[in-house]
């Protein structure tokens, strides 16, 4: 397979675009590899992609229950920050935009990186205080963030609700200029092609149904739809389904529960939007445009165990009424299709990155909201953990047992969080 | 919209509820092992499927109940009063009767 490339595109289209290859191959699977990721989303095929690249482990399958894409890989909205301030998220989601920045290049497949600024407002002095301590730890750690007043805001977004009569007036905002936006399809597909050139097996309809133990417990490999697999190490990227997974797999329960996280996208309109806007500290709200034209917003989760991966009502209603107060000229705008995502909502908010009890078997779980921008770093630690058998500095703070210890990462900073979801 | 049927006051709208999680869990004696308490808090069995789970009718008797529920259908088999343990903090702390 070659690479992608504007000469490339030419010579194709002189030929009537009959040359193209499948972007990966469609391998039957073996019966043994160096080291399986189950879990084909965003996570497990970037691990993989780490895996053969950082580590030269090439004897690599990823299995997937249904197609690549077809979870939370593709149901986001597809935004990209750092702007985070508890240690050990701080410096991973650094770490992961940092990634984020050259990704395209890396891996040869345009991932439409669009670094067009994250504006989070706030609308109460107690807001400007809590947006400046948190860009002035996010400076201390080398992130960029910039706090803008009332005027900055109204000039770089002029189309928001800053009348009189706004419910919440926009008193100003925490601004990062290098986050943005990638499209979450060809982040899925672009790791999955790099991967597959290095040698990875990517076998999509193949659910794991069991584990396979050796007489000291230690984990040797899988039973799936497809036939057992043998490994040395066996990664779980499986996020909306850790817990199940990690209880079949003899770990025992985790810190987790799954929750529905609806997302919206309305139909196109003219370029209106030119940030991503984040509604902070008075209901929950997230929106930007997407290259096609369609706004595409979320706001809060469905608030109960949940593993339908679609949303109820009271959710839409919230997040369109944080639409009307944020952006009142899209109250005549169509919503054209809605989706739910199950997250592995953990106990403090934050993501696990760590070994499991389990010999032989690793964990990639309770990635929350957080899980697409996170999606490089998360594999480059990952791979990094598996291959080495010790964390990776950027993701060292990501620790099961973080729980135990009474460690959280509580990013929310609110206080005992085992009931925050 | 899920319809919830309070067993204080009918079939009612799931937006007139609280969530409250998992009512399997049962929280240990004050003095018992850190371990029992990380697993109180901290673990929990998440399961696909059938659900035993609080529900608080917030915005109505403002009573805590135990509802069945299929995690992946929404399908609610039953709801009854929360346990007699948590009838009884509710009463000593709010004086309100479950009865």
């Amino acid at each position: 397979m070659g690479r992608y490339s504007a000469w490339e595109i030419i010579k194709q289209g002189l030929t009537g675009n009959k040359g193209w290859e499948r972007a990966w191959r469609d391998p039957e699977p073996k019966a043994r590899y160096d080291a399986i990721v189950v879990g084909g989303g965003g996570h497990g095929l970037a691990t993989a992609y780490y895996l053969a690249k950082e580590h030269g482990i090439r004897n690599v399958a990823v299995l997937e229950k249904g197609w690549l894409g077809g979870g939370n890989a593709g149901r986001n909205t597809t935004i990209v920050r750092s702007n985070y301030m508890i240690p050990g998220n701080t410096e991973f989601y650094e770490f992961s935009l940092k990634i984020w920045e050259n990704l395209s290049q890396d891996l040869n497949y345009n991932v439409m990186m669009s670094q067009r600024g994250q504006i989070v407002l706030f609308h109460s002095p107690a807001g400007r205080d809590a947006a400046a301590r948190r860009l002035n730890i996010m400076r201390l750690n080398g992130i960029d963030g910039e706090l803008l007043d009332r005027e900055q805001v109204m000039k770089m977004v002029p189309h928001l609700d800053y009348s009189e009569n706004a419910r919440f007036h926009i008193l100003g905002a925490a601004y990062q200029p290098r986050a943005g936006t990638a499209r979450h399809d060809a982040v899925n597909w672009g790791f999955a092609r790099a991967a597959d050139q290095l040698g990875v097996d990517i076998i999509q309809n193949c659910e794991v149904t069991g584990f396979l133990h050796d007489a000291t417990g230690a984990a040797i490999g899988v039973q799936t739809t497809r036939g057992e697999i043998r490994a040395g190490k066996i990664g779980v990227a499986v996020a909306g389904h850790s817990n199940r997974v990690a209880q079949m797999a003899g770990v025992g329960r985790l810190p987790i529960e799954a929750h529905a996280l609806q997302a919206f996208v309305s139909e196109a309109v003219k370029p209106h939007l030119d940030y991503v806007i984040a509604f902070g500290g008075i209901g929950h709200f997230y929106i930007s445009q997407s290259d096609k034209g369609g706004m595409v917003y979320g706001g809060d989760l469905d608030m109960y165990n949940n593993y339908a991966q679609r949303g109820m009502l009271p959710v839409v209603h919230d997040v369109h009424e944080c639409v009307m107060q944020v952006m009142p000229s899209l109250g005549r705008a169509r919503l054209l299709r809605s989706w739910g995502g199950i997250m592995d909502m953990s106990m403090d908010g934050s993501p696990i990155i760590d070994k499991s009890p389990v010999e032989g078997l690793y964990l990639n779980c309770g990635w929350c909201y957080g899980g697409f921008k996170a999606t490089p770093a998360s594999g480059f630690c990952f791979a990094h953990l598996i291959a080495k058998d010790e964390p990776h500095p950027a993701g060292a703070g990501l620790r099961l047992d973080r729980f135990r210890h009474g460690a959280m990462i509580d990013e929310k900073g609110a206080g005992a969080t085992a009931w925050h979801h | 919209m899920l319809r919830i049927p309070c067993p204080y006051c009918g079939v009612r709208d799931q937006s007139e509820f609280d969530y409250g999680g998992d009512a399997t869990v049962n929280y240990p004696a004050l003095d018992a092992s850190e371990q029992e308490w990380f697993e109180a808090v901290y673990l929990r069995d998440d399961p696909k499927g059938p659900h035993t789970e609080l529900w608080r009718h917030a915005r109505g008797c403002r009573m805590w109940i135990i509802v069945e529920r299929n995690t992946v259908t929404h399908e609610i088999t039953g709801a009854r009063p929360a346990n007699p343990a948590h009838a009884e903090v509710l009463k000593r702390d709010f004086e309100l009767e479950t009865t």
